[in-house]
């Protein structure tokens, strides 16, 4: 067989060599994509691991005192031993349902409330600190069924607060939701007329040319410099308010552009010329012919450009640290001039606070908004297939 | 008739509002990138009236706080250069040997599954990132190097690095993959004819023909690191450290930026303008990069005579 091999005028020697040498970077190959893939698992994991019990928030059945000494002072509503197993943020709360509710006054009621975010620690098993005295108590307690953990209603119906456990993501999202709105609202419009005016309209000259190099230029300029640009012209030169809507949602929309007008682009070129001539063949003039014909089919193209754009923008935090939008908000904005914070903003501030509670708040914080712009993104993947045309 | 004219007149008066309309919308582009380079600028201009713009680019002491302050960017920069490399040296090996894959040896199913599967990480945002660095990269450098008798700092370069790399990886791997895919089946054809094995032709003919592809899904990359903000704020450290050690903390221009102006300071005061000043320098040289990347992809289209890439 060796003989055979060696009299073959095209056998080559090294061709074992080389072939392993396909096998290995072959592996390479591979085993790139899977590292990449495994950072993604790993990443989600940790996040998953971490964030998830924030699902649940730890409550502790005690007696409440109502009277006038717990009127005056909430650290008299319930038995002294129990004050520092007990959230602060509901404690306080207590004097002001007195006076909302004269009937309360000089009773007492066995109800269930928040616990401190140390025994919620504790409960979660992660690294706590509460005194040994406080600990015997919430041993005890433990043992007589009095602590629970129930779902983390309070998350999901506050905005942010200073003690961790009462601190909620719901002024995040309507801050959000309300930045957004302002940056669809200018960057849509926008985008859809420069795409159409660059695909439609524009004569290829030199002025179209720039054009085009200087939207390509704008989607590569990194997202802080759009917050400098924020802050000197939308606060500086306009004097609008700072940490608001408007100008994070201006800022925003200004960085939103890029996607939609190359998008939109891409969905207007796809429409085949045929219709356009059909169109003129019938007598109706250029902007008929766009706006009845071109525009509705190219829709569909436009509309998951627009929201792959929306979903970028919903994740971006520099330029609005830039522009102040990381403000302590504990009450949602009701209108775009208000000061507000976004999901990564708030994000970003609960990521810098020195106790364990606020880690798994983070975590949480980050699996919403990683829930929210997977669906986006895979709503814009259904629209595309849905409405996809091949001509 | 003359009904005829005059709806022909109120269609004509339509057309040309409409088209003005789109001229003007097509104008707020051009507007927004001189509005960023003229803000920038003229904040710029200021600072560097305050401050010696020679000892920006070459002094080695930056200390915004105190009365007699000094603005030397130079530790700014390197710290940005080094994390940025890290970045790169994570990102370039992973993305092109994923998008080689994807597009020599995967079949169109695995395609269709894998693409989005590493879309997701594009789709991550960065403060994401950053509090997965911080919070689990980090401490996690910093116990291996303790194991092995090293000390770390949990404000590593090496941490923000590392994380930025993976968060580079799709940049490179989605546009190498779509030049890589460019490349004509003829070339290939043609090696394996000639009795090339497949890595040959894939390092041999296919990468050097996708080179400038490749080159401008880099620089597109290391424009992305050098401007990536949120990972490093979290990650990275505050303190300029003009140091190659990758274990210590650095800083970046994006940190300083994100610093001096959520400060308290006065916003004409220099310790503020000097976040313009570096503001101007990211700029000049991310858009320098951009337009060297532009510039290799349209050569690339010239040469195999592509309309769209």
């Amino acid at each position: 067989m060796a003989k055979n091999k060696n009299t073959n005028i095209f056998y080559d020697p090294t061709l074992k060599k080389r072939h392993a040498k396909a096998r290995y970077f072959k592996f390479f190959t591979i085993g790139s994509l899977a590292v990449s893939l495994l950072f993604l698992a790993i990443f989600l994991g940790d996040m998953v691991s971490k964030g998830s019990t924030a699902i649940q928030q730890t409550y502790i059945k005690v007696e409440v005192k109502y009277n006038a000494k717990s009127e005056k002072s909430y650290r008299k509503a319930v038995e002294r031993k129990y004050l520092n197993l007990i959230s602060r943020a509901t404690l306080r709360e207590i004097p002001m349902k007195i006076k909302n509710d004269p009937t309360l006054m000089n009773t007492t009621e066995f109800i269930w409330m928040l616990a401190d975010d140390q025994v919620d620690m504790y409960m979660k098993e992660y690294y706590y600190k509460i005194k040994n005295k406080d600990l015997k108590t919430l041993e005890h307690l433990i043992k007589e069924d009095r602590v629970e953990k129930r779902f983390n209603k309070i998350f999901f119906t506050h905005g942010d607060s200073k003690t961790p456990e009462y601190s909620g993501i719901l002024s995040a999202m309507i801050g959000t939701i309300l930045t957004l709105l302002v940056a669809m609202v200018f960057a849509f419009p926008i985008g859809v007329a420069t795409a159409v005016y660059l695909e439609e309209f524009s004569e290829q000259n030199k002025w179209s040319e720039f054009l085009e190099v200087n939207i390509n230029n704008l989607a590569a300029i990194p997202s802080i410099l759009f917050g400098l640009l924020g802050l000197a012209i939308f606060i500086n030169l306009f004097g609008m308010p700072r940490s608001s809507a408007l100008v994070g949602g201006l800022t925003l929309a200004l960085m939103t552009l890029p996607i939609i007008v190359v998008s939109s682009r891409a969905a207007l070129r796809s429409v085949p010329a045929s219709i356009r001539q059909a169109g003129y063949g019938l007598g109706l003039t250029k902007v008929q012919v766009v706006k009845d014909h071109v525009l509705p089919l190219a829709f569909p193209g436009i509309m998951t450009g627009s929201i792959i754009g929306l979903a970028q923008a919903m994740g971006e935090t520099a330029p609005l640290i830039i522009v102040g939008m990381i403000a302590f908000i504990p009450d949602s904005p009701s209108s775009i001039v208000e000061a507000a914070t976004v999901m990564p903003a708030q994000i970003f501030t609960w990521a810098g606070m020195p106790e364990r509670a606020y880690i798994e708040r983070t975590a949480a914080g980050i699996l919403v908004l990683l829930t929210v712009l997977i669906s986006l993104n895979a709503s814009a993947v259904y629209l595309r297939k849905k409405f996809e045309v091949k001509w | 008739m003359s009904s005829f004219q005059s709806k022909n007149k109120t269609v004509q008066l339509q057309e040309d509002l409409i088209k003005y309309f789109l001229i003007v919308a097509a104008t707020i582009s051009i507007l927004t990138t001189f509005g960023i380079l003229f803000s920038i600028l003229f904040e710029a201009l200021e600072f560097f009236k305050l401050k010696s713009f020679f000892y920006f680019f070459t002094g080695t002491e930056w200390s915004p706080g105190t009365v007699d302050s000094k603005f030397g960017a130079l530790p700014i920069f390197a710290g940005t250069f080094i994390i940025t490399a890290i970045a790169m040296s994570v990102a370039l090996p992973i993305g092109l040997g994923s998008a080689i894959f994807m597009s020599e040896y995967a079949s169109s199913k695995q395609r269709t599954i894998l693409k989005p599967l590493l879309e997701i990480l594009a789709g991550i945002p960065t403060v994401v990132y950053g509090f997965f660095a911080a919070i689990t990269v980090a401490p996690f450098i910093v116990s291996v190097c303790k194991s092995i008798g090293v000390e770390a700092s949990f404000n590593s370069a090496l941490a923000s690095g590392v994380v930025m790399g993976i968060m580079i990886i799709p940049v490179i791997s989605s546009l190498s993959d779509d030049v890589i895919s460019a490349v004509p089946d003829s070339l290939r054809k043609g090696s394996l004819a000639l009795g090339m094995t497949k890595s040959e032709t894939i390092k041999d003919i296919v990468i050097p023909s996708a080179l400038p592809g490749i080159i401008s899904a880099s620089l597109l990359g290391i424009s992305k690191a050098l401007g990536e903000t949120m990972i490093v704020v979290m990650a990275a450290g505050l303190r300029p450290n003009l140091s190659w050690n990758i274990l210590e903390d650095m800083t970046t221009v994006t940190v300083r930026i994100v610093d001096s102006l959520t400060g308290d300071q006065a916003f004409n005061s220099p310790a503020t303008l000097s976040a313009f000043a570096l503001g101007l320098t990211l700029f000049i040289v991310t858009l320098v990069l951009n337009i060297v990347s532009v510039r290799m992809i349209q050569k690339f289209k010239e040469k195999y005579k592509m309309s769209s890439l």
